[in-house]
């Protein structure tokens, strides 16, 4: 016999102006053999609810849209099995990120400016010549640049962040892997003193309380935390700070 | 009414799209992208095996060039693409992989020494000389002659989006996400941007440019069962449709994957079997080597597809609770390799199967069924990128027929497609958009908006009619059923016919929320008419064209038919037709560099044959040879046999290892 199951999902439309309130509202649906949340919650919106909001692109844990709080904790919805979880399943959007309406919140704006001041980009000051063979790297130094180009900027480390939830303006362990991911990066001429101009204060890499949240959370399992300690290491050696 | 204007309007914001818009921004065009999602969400980010391009670096690359590429290529399309394009991409490749290296992408890099693969099941050295050491390496893919596909682990698509979007951020490109293009904006038969609704706030807006691209991706949504995101429903594709003046190109030719998981249909990828990997039936026996000697598991994707489906017919499949299914082995690759360059796969046979690939025997083999995975149709276009029919509306990428994959597109081929016509198609944009005048009246703009607006209010104003997600499904499973893998005639009639009833009924919904704000079953109830009208293109070109080519196989005609069938199918939609209209462009065999022969699978004979072919092929048999006894190169013979249009600086000769 399969399991009944209830998903108790906050709902939220701040579009709506004469409903300005939010409540749990209960789904109660039958469980199947490998069920996902994503294939849970497009079930209910078929059959019980056409208005509730979500996001899911890619159902394959690649895409990192459909990063929600399941049961407390925040994961990505896609790659999340029901038979993982008790029969209650309890789901809120994440926080800290803009809400758009139900589970649905809006990352994309947040990530692009993150990436912006972070400048999430190759600096270098020579012209390429296309044409030409390219520079070689060593396969070691590409495989590391990769492991940390893995991030989907899902949000989850910023979630479940401590800091976060304190310093609105907390650039989050997302936008501090990307500064080692540069950092690392042989294409990338900035120097230790150009990340210090970014990220050397409060709300970069000295706000984070090394608490773990953003590791522990990670669905790439970037090594976030390792990251972290070695950048505030080498930021730490910038003069006049 | 709300009018935002810009010099350049990209809708779409996947590989193609940024690419693009990257073009424009660099000639300092004010450029906005559209998208229904974070950017760096889109479908391209799902792409996993890699990028086709000539370096010729690796070992096992040695000798490949534009040539060789090309000849890949066309052979791959089954004779179905424009081989002017399939030049002018092989030419640009190898740039666009340098460039997204000099942009960060973190290709996996050539070690030298020596190391293994696993080459036909068997463990094989590999030694890499010195001056090879840290260039790009590239992995096995099928169709191909040479080793040709760059990877970055199984992740290629994530970095190369996350890196194309990171120029776009530096290039100050407006991205906006959250906005669906719903129409386009076309007078005199001109474009001048789209309407667009903002799937926040439910706000319709128009978006007005000098050009404007479309590069929306593909319509693989309209299948029941995809390896697709599910934003790919083809409201891009439609939009250009429902103008009743741009036409969509080869909309029949859908290609299938073989080895999706089975049945959630999330995919893994070719390098699975690129890198040494094996299909297996119920007895464990690998079967594909008693179809196809020669190229056995790694044949062209739509071979090995139908090889399965035939072999399941035989009773070789293993039944399941879902369906039948057959086996992917990657366990024979070793539990190093997997965990290294197979990592993202491991994670997804874990997460949705719960097995571990790595695993070995029969433990660790993943189900896997053949699904829709690409859509070789499109928008069709010039060379150029742009609408043959309406001026000054461009597209690229797997949105667009600019028509280098023809009825069959080798893996590897579409990211790299994506990057090399968002450079190419990019440019002759950007120049358009440079060298045009907005000279609409605001009139014609209002008008535009208001008919969408009333449109919106009208749908959530009726109160009782069909349920959307009930036509929906019933069309997914139409063209599951009727227009998949294998088709025929009979088959096809019905899809068509219960297709058209369906668009006429989805007319007719009711929406449960009234919402006009975010609201995804209003979202619905205006996208199913259009997916059903991208579908119908799909079901009527696949019934008319009564061959079977690359993809599209008719079990009722199982010869490609180069006497009559040499030619695209265009179709276009009548403002209050409940069916396309069907027109065709034929392919000139005395143009082609290579003329139409056997593509090198199956029985030679299930062919019938154009006279010209045999004329083409002297004539360039003897040009051929009268050139190399002049001392020509390769360059200047090519020049001779097929001359192609490209941007100077994309035309230059890639340098490789052996040139200096
Ligand atoms: C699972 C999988 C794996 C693959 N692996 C490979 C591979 O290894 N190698 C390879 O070469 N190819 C691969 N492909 C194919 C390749 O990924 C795609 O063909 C390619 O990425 C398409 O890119 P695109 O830029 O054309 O469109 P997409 O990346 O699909 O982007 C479409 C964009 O358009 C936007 N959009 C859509 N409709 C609208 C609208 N109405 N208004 C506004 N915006 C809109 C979307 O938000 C999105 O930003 C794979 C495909 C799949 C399904
Ligand atoms: S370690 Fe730092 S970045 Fe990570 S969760 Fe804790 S405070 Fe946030
Ligand atoms: S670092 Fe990990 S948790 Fe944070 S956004 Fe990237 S993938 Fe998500
Ligand atoms: S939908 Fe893409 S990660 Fe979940």
């Amino acid at each position: 016999m399969s399991r009944e199951l209830t998903f108790k999902i906050l709902r939220y439309d701040p579009q709506d102006k004469e409903n300005v309130r939010a409540y749990f509202e209960e789904f109660k649906i039958q469980e199947a053999p490998s069920m996902t949340i994503y294939i849970a919650l497009t079930q209910i919106r078929e059959s019980q609810d056409a208005g509730l909001s979500f996001d899911f692109v890619c159902r394959a844990g690649i895409c990192g849209s459909c990063a929600m709080m399941i049961n407390g904790r925040p994961k990505l919805a896609c790659r999340t099995l029901t038979r993982d979880l008790p029969k209650e399943i309890i789901l809120l959007p994440l926080p800290t990120f803009n809400l758009i309406k139900d589970l649905s919140v809006n990352t994309g704006v947040w990530m692009d400016e993150m990436s912006k001041r972070v400048e999430s980009w190759v600096h270098s000051s020579h012209e390429v010549d296309i044409a030409n063979i390219e520079m070689p790297i060593e396969p070691e130094v590409a495989d590391a640049v990769f492991e940390l180009d893995r991030c989907i900027e899902c949000g989850c480390c910023v979630a479940g962040c401590g800091t976060k939830l304190i310093k609105e303006d907390f650039v989050g362990a997302v936008g501090l892997n990307r500064i080692a991911r540069f950092e690392c990066d042989p294409h990338d001429e900035r120097t230790i003193e150009d990340y210090y101009e970014l990220v050397g204060d409060d709300n970069g890499i000295f706000g984070c309380m090394t608490l773990l949240g953003c590791e522990d959370t990670c669905p790439k399992h970037l090594p976030l935390q390792t990251k972290i300690a070695y950048m505030r290491r080498k930021l730490a050696t910038v003069k006049g700070s | 009414m709300k009018i935002k204007y810009c010099d350049a309007l990209v809708i779409g914001g996947g590989l193609a799209g940024l690419r693009s818009a990257v073009a424009a921004a660099q000639k300092g065009l004010s450029t906005t992208v559209l998208s229904l999602v974070p950017v760096k969400r889109s479908h391209s980010a799902a792409a996993q095996g890699g990028m086709q391009a000539s370096l010729g670096n690796a070992k096992m690359s040695e000798g490949d060039n534009e040539d060789v590429h090309f000849s890949d290529t066309v052979k791959g399309s089954d004779w179905g693409c424009d081989q002017e394009v399939a030049r002018m991409f092989v030419t640009t490749a190898p740039k666009a992989i340098r460039e997204l290296a000099a942009w960060g992408v973190p290709w996996s890099r050539i070690k030298k020494g020596n190391h293994e693969a696993v080459i036909n099941t068997k463990k094989t050295n590999i030694f890499e000389e010195d001056d090879k050491h840290g260039l790009i390496n590239s992995r096995d893919f099928g169709g191909t002659k040479k080793w040709r596909t760059c990877y970055t682990s199984d992740a290629t698509g994530h970095t190369m989006l996350f890196a194309v979007a990171n120029e776009s951020l530096k290039l100050n490109v407006n991205i906006e996400d959250r906005k669906e293009a719903i129409g386009l904006i076309h007078h005199n038969n001109k474009c001048y941007g789209a309407i667009v609704r903002d799937l926040i706030t439910g706000d319709i807006v128009a978006y007005v440019s000098k050009g404007t691209l479309i590069a929306t991706g593909g319509y693989g949504r309209i299948y029941e069962i995809t390896t697709n995101a599910v934003i790919c429903e083809g409201i891009g594709t439609a939009i250009a449709l429902e103008t009743g003046i741009a036409k969509l190109g080869n909309m029949e030719a859908v290609q299938f994957h073989p080895t999706p998981l089975f049945p959630s249909g999330i995919l893994l990828t070719e390098g699975c079997r690129g890198d040494g990997g094996v299909l297996r039936d119920v007895d464990g026996h690998r079967f594909m080597p008693d179809y196809e000697p020669e190229k056995k598991d790694l044949a062209s994707r739509d071979v090995v597809s139908r090889r399965m489906m035939e072999h399941m017919r035989k009773g070789k499949g293993i039944d399941s609770v879902y369906g039948t299914h057959l086996w992917l082995d990657i366990s024979i690759l070793g539990r190093e390799h997997i965990e290294k360059n197979l990592r993202d796969v491991q994670e997804i046979c874990e997460s949705f199967a719960g097995i571990d690939p790595a695993d070995e025997g029969q433990k660790g083999w993943a189900p896997v069924h053949p699904m829709q995975h690409y859509s070789m149709g499109g928008i069709r276009t010039k060379p150029t990128g742009e609408s043959q029919t309406l001026q000054g509306l461009f597209s690229c990428g797997e949105a667009a027929c600019w028509d280098m994959h023809g009825f069959n597109r080798l893996g590897g081929n579409s990211v790299s497609e994506t990057v090399v016509a968002g450079m190419i198609v990019g440019n002759y944009f950007a120049d358009y958009c440079i060298n045009t005048q907005i000279d609409i009246q605001t009139d014609v703009i209002e008008k535009f908006v208001h008919e969408k607006e009333a449109y919106m209010k009208n749908l959530v104003s009726k109160n009782s009619g069909d349920d959307v997600f009930k036509i929906k499904n019933r069309m997914k499973k139409i063209m599951q059923d009727y227009v998949g893998i294998f088709r025929d005639g009979e088959g096809l009639e019905k899809a068509v016919k219960e297709l058209e009833e369906l668009y006429i009924k989805s007319k007719n919904v009711a929406v449960r929320n009234k919402q006009l704000t975010a609201n995804p079953e209003l979202e619905e109830a205006y996208r199913v008419p259009m997916m059903l009208k991208v579908a119908l293109c799909v079901a009527k070109g696949a019934l008319d064209r009564t061959e079977s080519r690359g993809a599209h196989t008719r079990e009722d005609y199982p010869k490609r038919d180069d006497a009559n069938w040499l030619k695209r199918t265009l179709t276009s939609w009548k403002e209050g037709d409940t069916m396309p209209t069907v027109e065709y462009e034929p392919l000139d065999i005395m143009k082609m560099e290579i003329p139409p022969g056997f593509r090198g699978y199956g029985a030679k004979g299930n062919l019938i044959e154009n006279p010209i072919s045999a004329i083409r092929q002297n004539e360039v048999d003897e040009m051929v040879e009268k050139m190399e006894l002049e001392g020509k190169d390769r360059y200047e013979i090519q020049d001779k046999l097929m001359p192609f249009p490209l941007q100077d600086e994309y035309k230059r000769k890639n340098i490789r290892l052996g040139d200096l």
